[in-house]
């Protein structure tokens, strides 16, 4: 296949990047298989389902529809930056005591999603994070208890 | 009959909603899921799909993809077929509908595997697939039911001689004279559409095969039913001693990653072809079109037939399944729906005469219910017709009909036994926390408005722990009652640190871990949260069945039970030793031994352990070092059919109950249906973990919503998938889901362990008969096929007006 390379810099998780990649190359891939990254999963590959979001300059973004050489000179989040400690993040902590998961393949997604609408939105609702997550699939929960865990997040970062 | 068990009074651990074991890996995205796993050398795998629903394979040209750079082997259905054999069946007369992992002379459905590229990364091997050119020469196809009935039809696998793999009539009680003595009949036409479990992870599977030992290693997210594995090994022709299979957590299964062992199959063939590890890993489409892991697609002729004062009598099910190109499972589907066949109520006899149809679709496999839920839905909808007809309260014929409490142990007429249940109990607190009568206020004050509001309410049976007995009943000789165990391992190490090794593929989002935590901190007396949980390969591993059919939680239950007791017996000759007491003197109280009258004198398990790790020669002769122990724990309860068919044993014997209102409102120029509340109480006997049991109800209700409302594999009348991405097959957002409104009753089981009964398929089973109802309720005449997607509803609301 005539593939075409690209030098590009980012940063991720607050460490700059310096790579080559090839044209087609996904940011999904590129997090996954050059930087090790697997907590970006891949439900779909088709931007339908947004296990693979992540936060690209602090919004979210389905990173296996969005490619490498787009990420250029971007800031990049990805799960692995919100707990890089032992403790967790307050977010992770709700999600664990309400118990936000089961399977846990929607889950690294669907929490930069939550961030991204509790900074967004701080005194964020029910019904405003029922919806802000409706860009999320999860098959396993049926959202009830992850909107929960938003809710109570969103207060706990408040304070 | 088995042992009635005293449930303890008093629990520690059972019964608390503690944070679950597995999440910190999983919020941290260390889930260590397939895809995370790669090993140095690997190669992955591209699979070249059938374009066509139904060809014959003329001629594969695989030169242009094996010229590209990267690319280590093409493998064609014919190749890989010298290296391979069969895939496991199930089914009856397997060697009548041979299924291999690709096909070889013809394709049978759309998506259907030809060949196999392993190439030194993904993107290789699937720029190599589109070099493969295959030549077909079509045969008509066959997608409906009737159509593969028809006389001269094209047939699908030519050996069987029709399309027809099984069929059978099933009678069990006095149906006809049932029939004559009822008031009224009623009967119906239904239609269950093929949906299916669509985990957002697919499958995969690592497979490494090293020619030196003959060992076959297979990293894999599926094949939980570790038991049967020696049957993957027949697949790859490799001794089945030399077979491990290590579990990685499944992100998400709903049934689909019980036994999907194409994935394994293919990759451990295409290692072996290699020499090298190999990696395949499925896309969306290869999961939707070539999964193998369809849910249940059925057309029913069904009566009811009652007294005029609503009481049940009897009911004749016709049902023929379009099980599409291969039936891996046999019939194990209707097994389910018969287990419960007369759902929570005391109806005497029913016929159930079941017809299997091969067609040009992908097969079924295993969905959350494993067809027992299209069976409650099929049930639910012809009370809700009796009720009309009778013009009673489809609440008021549920209560009437019930098994009464004081009726347990109740044998069912197909023979299954409902070990335990309170119906009513049930049913009055639905209706209480729906506010039942009140929505019936508020409705009739909507309807005043316009508005096409409808209440729906459902009280249906979750069978849980199938033995795989069930399987059997389509054969004429019964091979024998299989137990289908799950075992564990417990050990404690010098310091009285906890590990439990568990021998299935049993995380897919159930809580296993949480499950055994909880059941060793019980028996063991330690904190769950210090449990240190693994899995073991296949192949050091104890006889083992993993998830499926409500079962794990139960059965690892007594697996840990049986465990603990062993080391206890254990410890407690240690300790006597040490306190110098008689064994006999001892009791064990929070964590340790005392002696009886002096709890000052104890020795805590920590204690115990230290000695028995490091001091053996202090100790008396007879005991040996280390403090461990495994208990492999059978099905408590289960029996064989009998030789006429008229009886079918006892295979699902753990019996919940569940009862749920769904309040909707249709919109007249759409046609969807909105939630305007949502109410479900479930039994499941004693709950481990309420608020885990609550989502796997509130995750269960959701998927079924989607089974009902939209979620379909289509198939056009040329056989074309036309669902082959989310983009067409729509899973459920958090705005298609309402808000739950949860209840619990616990009626534990007499026969398990702390009175658990499964309750990991709940939801699905009960959510499309509530929502049927409550639709037609609102528009005023019958849902007869599901998906009721907006189009349908809106065919039902014209036709309503006519
Ligand atoms: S994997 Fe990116 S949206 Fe599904
Ligand atoms: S937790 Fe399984 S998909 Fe969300």
């Amino acid at each position: 296949m005539n593939t075409s390379s690209h030098e590009i810099s980012l940063t991720v998780n607050g460490r700059a990047v310096e790579a080559t990649v090839e044209s087609r190359l996904s940011l999904a891939d590129f997090l996954r298989r050059e930087l090790g990254l697997v907590g970006t999963h891949l439900g779909c590959e088709q931007g339908a389902c947004g296990a693979c979001t992540v936060l690209v300059d602090g919004r979210s973004v389905r990173s296996c529809i969005m490619l490498a050489v787009q990420a250029d000179e971007c800031e990049l989040r990805t799960v692995e930056s919100l707990a890089p400690g032992l403790a967790m993040h307050p977010l992770q902590d709700a999600f664990h005591k309400h118990q936000a998961l089961q399977c846990g393949f929607c889950t690294p997604g669907m929490l930069l999603r939550c961030l991204e609408l509790i900074e967004e939105n701080p005194d964020i609702t029910d019904e405003e994070a029922r919806e802000g997550i409706s860009s999320n699939s999860c098959r396993c929960t049926g959202y009830q208890y992850i909107v929960d865990a938003v809710v109570e997040a969103a207060e706990q970062m408040r304070q | 009959m088995p042992t009635v068990r005293e449930h303890p009074e008093t629990l520690n651990w059972v019964g608390k909603s503690i944070r679950r074991i597995e999440d910190p890996k999983f919020l941290r995205g260390r889930g260590n899921y397939i895809d995370d796993y790669s090993v140095p050398n690997m190669l992955e795998v591209a699979i070249v799909r059938s374009t066509e629903p139904h060809a014959r394979i003329v001629s594969i040209d695989t030169s242009a993809a094996e010229a590209l750079p990267g690319v280590a082997a093409v493998v064609t259905g014919a190749a890989a077929a010298e290296v391979t054999d069969p895939m496991p069946d199930f089914g009856p007369s397997p060697d009548k509908h041979v299924w291999r992992c690709l096909a070889v002379d013809k394709v049978r459905y759309v998506g259907e595997g030809v060949a196999a590229v392993a190439a030194e990364s993904r993107a290789i091997a699937e720029d190599a697939a589109d070099l493969v050119h295959v030549e077909y020469e079509p045969l008509p196809p066959v997608v409906d039911w009737h159509d593969a009935l028809a006389e001269g039809a094209p047939l699908i696998h030519e050996a069987l001689g029709s399309n027809v793999p099984f069929h059978r009539s099933f009678v069990f009680g006095d149906v006809e004279d049932d029939y004559a003595e009822a008031d009224v009949v009623v009967s119906d036409v239904l239609y269950w559409g093929r949906s299916g479990g669509q985990p957002l992870e697919t499958v995969g599977a690592v497979a490494d095969y090293d020619l030196g030992s003959g060992m076959m290693t297979i990293h894999v997210n599926s094949l939980t039913f570790t038991s049967f594995l020696f049957m993957l090994a027949g697949t790859l022709k490799v001794p089945s001693n030399k077979l491990d299979m290590h579990p990685h957590p499944a992100g998400g299964s709903f049934g689909a990653k019980f036994w999907e062992v194409k994935t394994a199959a293919i990759a451990g063939m295409m290692s072996k072809v290699t020499g090298r590890p190999v990696k395949f890993m499925q896309d969306r489409l290869d999961n939707i079109a070539n999964g193998d892991h369809h849910g249940s697609d059925r057309r029913y002729e069904v009566s009811l037939a009652a007294l005029r004062d609503g009481t049940m009598l009897s009911m004749k099910v016709k049902v023929v399944d379009n099980y599409g190109a291969y039936i891996q499972f046999g019939v194990g589907h209707h097994g389910n729906s018969l287990a419960q066949a007369v759902g929570p109520y005391r109806m005497r006899s029913i016929a159930y005469d079941v017809t299997a149809v091969l067609t040009n679709k992908c097969q079924q496999g295993a969905y959350r219910g494993f067809g027992s839920e299209v069976g409650n839905w099929v049930l639910e909808r012809m009370v809700d017709l009796m009720a009309t007809e009778l013009d009673m309260d489809p609440v008021e014929i549920r209560r009437k009909n019930f098994i009464q409490p004081d009726q347990f142990p109740y044998f069912i007429p197909t023979g299954n036994c409902y070990d335990s249940g309170n119906y009513e109990g049930v049913l009055d607190k639905t209706l209480e926390l729906a506010d039942y009568h009140g929505w019936r206020r508020r409705q009739a004050e909507m309807r005043a408005e316009g508005r096409l509001v409808g209440i729906g309410i459902c009280t249906c049976q979750e069978r849980s722990v199938f033995s795989a007995t069930e399987f059997w009943f389509w054969f004429d000789q019964p091979v024998g009652v299989t137990s289908s165990p799950e075992s564990v391992t417990l050990d404690i190490d010098a310091m009285g640190a906890v590990t439990a090794t568990l021998y299935s593929n049993a995380s897919w989002g159930n809580s296993p871990e949480t499950m055994v935590a909880q059941f060793a901190g019980e028996e063991l007396g330690v904190d769950p949260s210090e449990v240190n949980v693994v899995y073991a390969g296949s192949n050091q591993g104890l006889p083992a069945t993993g998830p499926g059919g409500s079962r794990f939680t139960i059965m690892v239950s007594g697996a840990v039970e049986g465990a603990a007791n062993r080391i206890k017996a254990k410890a407690a000759k240690i300790a006597a030793h040490l306190l110098e007491a008689n064994e006999d003197d001892l009791e064990w109280i929070d964590g340790g031994f005392a002696v009886r009258g002096s709890p000052d004198r104890r020795k805590d398990l920590g204690e115990i352990a230290l000695q028995a790790h490091l001091f053996k020669h202090s100790l008396p002769d007879e005991i040996d070092s280390g403090l461990e122990a495994s208990f492999v724990h059978d099905h408590p309860y289960t029996t064989l059919p009998n030789a006429d068919r008229t009886d079918l044993g006892v295979f699902y014997p753990f019996v919940g109950h569940a009862s749920h209102v769904a309040v909707v409102e249709v919109d007249p120029d759409t046609g969807k249906v909105e939630f305007l509340d949502y109410t479900a109480v479930h039994d499941c006997g004693t709950c481990v973990n309420p608020r885990s049991v609550g989502g796997q109800v509130i995750g269960g209700t959701v998927q079924g919503l989607g089974s009902t409302l939209f979620e379909e594999f289509v198939y056009d009348g040329d056989g074309v998938l036309k669902t082959p991405s989310f983009a067409e097959y729509l899973l459920p957002s958090a705005l298609d889901s309402p808000a739950l409104k949860v209840g619990h009753q616990e009626t534990p089981s007499p026969y398990t362990p702390y009175g658990i009964k499964g309750g990991g398929e709940a939801g699905r089973m009960m959510a499309p008969s509530a929502i049927c109802a409550a639709i037609d309720d609102a528009v005023g005449i019958r849902v007869r096929r599901l998906p009721a997607t907006p189009e349908r509803v809106l065919d039902m609301i014209e036709a309503a007006e006519d």
